[in-house]
């Protein structure tokens, strides 16, 4: 193969994986935002914040995780995993009407986002099981 | 350049692309759900002690976890909630000497681990059997890192030493006996 091959092939392999600049990751999502936030959310029958807000950082040191941050007024939960990998996920509340309230979770495996509904399946049946309430899924 | 070179080398770029791009592993099966060594751990990791004050137990972890070196990086009490960390040297003696064995025997230099970074978080709450208790739960972790600065391991803390030694430490400056969930 002479240089100019060679050049031509180093170019085509640049070209092929793109040249968006890295920074763009900023505000990019992995999913159309609608269907990430189906997945990664579920209504449960209760409006007692802070009941849920405990619950959720009890769950999440079930699973193994250490609480890094935990804010009462604003509802939300940040812990991470370590077990050969890094895991960290953000639990997150919110009022749905006066009597439910909806709790998002969003994860972040390494350097991506979780985008697989399996693990939020597998997180909201552990939730459910220590609230003894069922997740239901939002409308 | 012949036919068999030719996709010898083109089998080579691919490899060498699909290395590049990285692997596409996902979170593993079960990492989000309960197993049945959850309660094990959840006892290990937990005590009960004979007080209703919540604001008092966690005011005496705050000060603990400071006693122990540890940096406080987040707080909540309304959810009894602490976290800290501190960055510590990782170096062992085992690895110095397997360091320089390697190098001895084999002209290597092998990378051994260099610091750490502990994390601690506690979490308090009132105790759901008896109102008049309350349960202290803490976990730790680190990340290690070996000497070009690399991450070498990511792991909870599961030695059942450093949660006894914790909590008869908390037993003391609470006045009170750590009793178990």
């Amino acid at each position: 193969m002479n240089r100019s091959k060679f050049v031509t092939l180093l170019v085509s392999i640049s070209l092929f994986f793109g040249c968006a600049s890295s920074s763009d990751q900023l505000l990019k999502t992995d999913k159309g935002q609608v269907e990430l936030r189906k997945m990664q959310s579920r209504v449960f029958d209760t409006n007692d914040s802070e009941k849920t807000l405990r619950t959720i950082i009890a769950t999440l040191q079930d699973l193994g995780f250490v609480i890094d941050k935990a804010d009462a007024t604003l509802g939300t939960v940040t812990a991470t995993k370590l077990e050969g990998f890094n895991l960290v996920m953000t639990v997150s509340i919110r009022p749905k009407g006066e009597k439910q309230l909806i709790v998002r979770a969003s994860a972040q495996f390494g350097l991506k986002a979780v985008v697989d509904p399996k693990p939020y399946q597998e997180f909201f049946t552990s939730l459910g099981k220590a609230m003894f309430l069922e997740a239901q899924q939002v409308d | 350049m012949n036919t068999k070179t030719k996709s010898v080398w083109c089998i080579s770029i691919l490899t060498a692309a699909a290395l590049f791009s990285g692997c596409e592993t996902g979170v593993p099966k079960g990492a989000l759900a309960m197993s049945p060594m959850t309660l094990e751990s959840r006892k290990m990791s937990s005590r009960k002690f004979q007080t209703k004050d919540e604001e008092k137990v966690i005011k005496a972890c705050a000060a603990l976890l400071q006693d122990l070196g540890f940096t406080m990086s987040e707080s909540s009490v309304k959810l009894g909630m602490l976290a800290g960390y501190k960055d510590r040297s990782a170096v062992q003696g085992g690895q110095i000497a397997g360091k320089i064995v390697m190098a001895a025997l084999f002209g290597v230099n092998m990378a051994i681990d260099a610091n750490q970074k502990m994390k601690a978080s506690v979490i308090t709450q009132p105790s759901k059997e008896n109102p008049n208790e309350t349960v202290v739960r803490v976990t730790f972790q680190r990340i290690v890192f070996d000497e070009n600065n690399q991450i070498s391991r990511l792991e909870q803390l599961k030695d059942v030493k450093y949660y006894k030694e914790f909590f008869d430490a908390l037993g003391k400056s609470l006045f009170l006996t750590a009793n178990d969930i």
